[in-house]
């Protein structure tokens, strides 16, 4: 599926619930079945600012995709991550950096989160984003 | 000790308390980052800008006249409720953390050098340890902390090794913005005194609690915002003995604050005007002499005694949720709780309390250092003012025994 594919999948999982309660049950579900991150990895380098609770990020890349892994300490911030993830992970940079994010407020995120909250959301996604670029960057330059 | 008004006269003063948060009744328990304001305030600042507005101390005409005379008059009401000894120790400022930036660089000026010791408490808010923290690097002084128990109790022993020779000042908060501890402050003033050193009492968190006498705690300096005691943002009091701020050489140059200009020397105006600099806030100064005035005409013993009545009830419901951890557990403390509910991130709590429609703070409180001493990353902090209800209460309680389920 290509991203916009993915973020129509979740635009439609959303629709699903009748209440804030039921989608905030869902991301903790989500944040819960995050996949694991390597320890190494929760260094400075890779904490990103901006969030009220701390977030990880970590990419890598091979054959041309990049692939995220991240953490937080937060249950809701860990299913947020998870969607970006599912959204951004196993594209190319092009993609990433060409992609028009638009799933968040259809799923009523951004709405319900306070400036200074989704300040983190966007840092996360904004990070995912540079790393696409210098990704990019460096494949033009190879 | 009642109010003078019932809970239902009392919330109609405030029109805010009206508000919908995502479609439910808003539950405001974040009155320790700001208070809310009654009518009394909103309706005068109001009128000041439709009939009394023009610059203070300047003008000879009627209207600057008119503000000039209720800006003196707020500034005796601000004594009056302190209690201190003279109208000149009042100085308007922006808010606390303008005042002790003041302190700190007027009492530097004049007082600190190399190798001096300044000390200050384990549970401050950042604006009362950076200030002297710049201070100290400036003039090359040390910084000194008093320690502080599980409890939230400071170490009074502690306290007493840390005062050398060598110590200059002592800033610390009458009250813990976190815990909610209400300091010993007059015990901690008098063994400083002992010494010959004076003490500077951060009132940020008590001033809206009632019982706040600068005489009797005998501090050399008191400060306090606007905006937590009921009244406007971006005005704040910085209270000093005259003997003290006569000393002190002024903080900022301009307007107000000189005797007489030449290019070749300028002399300063007399305590309170040499600390203020510049056009004052004086409709914020005006409106918060009306949030003081509102606090004593409700009763400011009563005030305290329903907030300690709010703050039991909640410190019973939240101790009976399995897991729960609350920070800041002596007996003599404000309605301020801070607790996290088990091992759930205080994000996720305050996020879902949020869509209950209660507002909670989440996160360090701008005192990373006591959050390092407690080993957590931050608490989520109810603080509650009379204004708040029992059934506000019991919604917070049930709200968080919500989190834990859900997070379970």
């Amino acid at each position: 599926m290509n991203i916009n594919e993915i973020q129509d999948q979740i635009i439609d999982e959303f629709g699903q619930f009748g209440d804030w309660m039921e989608r905030y049950e869902y991301l903790i579900d989500l944040g819960r079945s995050l996949g694991p991150f390597d320890e190494r990895h929760k260094t400075p380098e890779y904490l990103i600012e901006g969030c009220q609770s701390k977030v990880w990020l970590y990419p890598s890349f091979e054959n041309g995709i990049i692939t995220f892994s991240a953490e937080s300490d937060a249950l809701i911030t860990r299913g947020i991550v998870a969607l970006l993830i599912r959204v951004f992970s196993g594209h190319t940079p092009a993609e990433i950096v060409d992609a028009n994010i638009y799933f968040i407020e259809k799923i009523g995120l951004r709405e319900n989160l306070s400036p200074t909250r989704s300040n983190g959301l966007l840092a996360m996604v904004k990070q995912m984003r540079l790393y696409a670029l210098a990704y990019k960057a460096k494949q033009e330059h190879s | 000790m009642r109010l003078t008004k019932s809970i239902e006269e009392i919330r109609a003063d405030f029109p805010i308390l009206s508000t919908k948060a995502h479609g439910k009744p808003l539950i405001y328990l974040d009155n320790g980052a700001t208070t809310q304001k009654p009518l009394q305030v909103i309706n005068l600042m109001d009128e000041l800008y439709r009939t009394t507005n023009a610059n203070v101390h300047r003008g000879v005409h009627y209207l600057s006249d008119r503000v000039s005379e209720r800006y003196e008059a707020a500034r005796e009401t601000v004594r009056a409720y302190i209690n201190a000894g003279a109208t000149e120790e009042i100085i308007f400022t922006s808010g606390t953390t303008a005042s002790i930036n003041t302190v700190a660089f007027s009492f530097g000026e004049r007082y600190i050098h190399e190798g001096d010791e300044i000390i200050i408490s384990g549970m401050e808010h950042h604006a009362n340890i950076v200030p002297w923290q710049m201070l100290c690097e400036r003039k090359r002084a040390k910084l000194k902390v008093i320690p502080f128990s599980d409890e939230g109790v400071l170490d009074l022993e502690a306290y007493r090794s840390l005062l050398t020779e060598r110590t200059r000042i002592v800033a610390v908060t009458h009250v813990s913005n976190v815990l909610g501890t209400i300091n010993p402050v007059k015990e901690i003033v008098a063994e400083a005194h002992r010494h010959g050193i004076p003490v500077l009492v951060d009132g940020a968190q008590s001033i809206q609690h009632g019982f706040v006498d600068v005489r009797d705690i005998d501090c050399d300096f008191y400060v306090f915002s606007g905006h937590k005691v009921y009244g406007p943002n971006g005005i704040g009091v910085l209270y000093g003995k005259a003997d003290m701020l006569n000393e002190l050489p002024p903080c900022q140059g301009g307007g107000d604050m000189v005797a007489n200009v030449t290019f070749e020397k300028t002399t300063y105006n007399v305590i309170p005007f040499k600390f203020e600099a510049g056009t004052t806030n004086f409709t914020g100064a005006i409106g918060l002499a009306a949030a003081l005035d509102y606090l004593s005409a409700l009763g400011r013993e009563a005030v305290a005694c329903r907030e300690q009545s709010l703050l039991a009830r909640a410190t019973a419901g939240l101790s009976a949720i399995e897991g729960i951890r609350i920070y800041g557990t002596t007996p003599h403390k404000v309605s301020v709780i801070s607790f996290l509910p088990g091992t759930i991130h205080q994000y996720d709590t305050g996020m879902i309390l949020d869509k209950m429609g209660i507002a909670v703070r989440t996160g360090t409180h701008c005192a990373q250092p006591l959050m390092e001493r407690y080993g957590i990353s931050g608490t989520v902090r109810a603080s509650i003012a009379f204004y708040n209800t029992e059934e506000e209460i019991e919604a917070l309680v049930k709200g968080v025994r919500k989190v834990t389920e859900m997070f379970a």
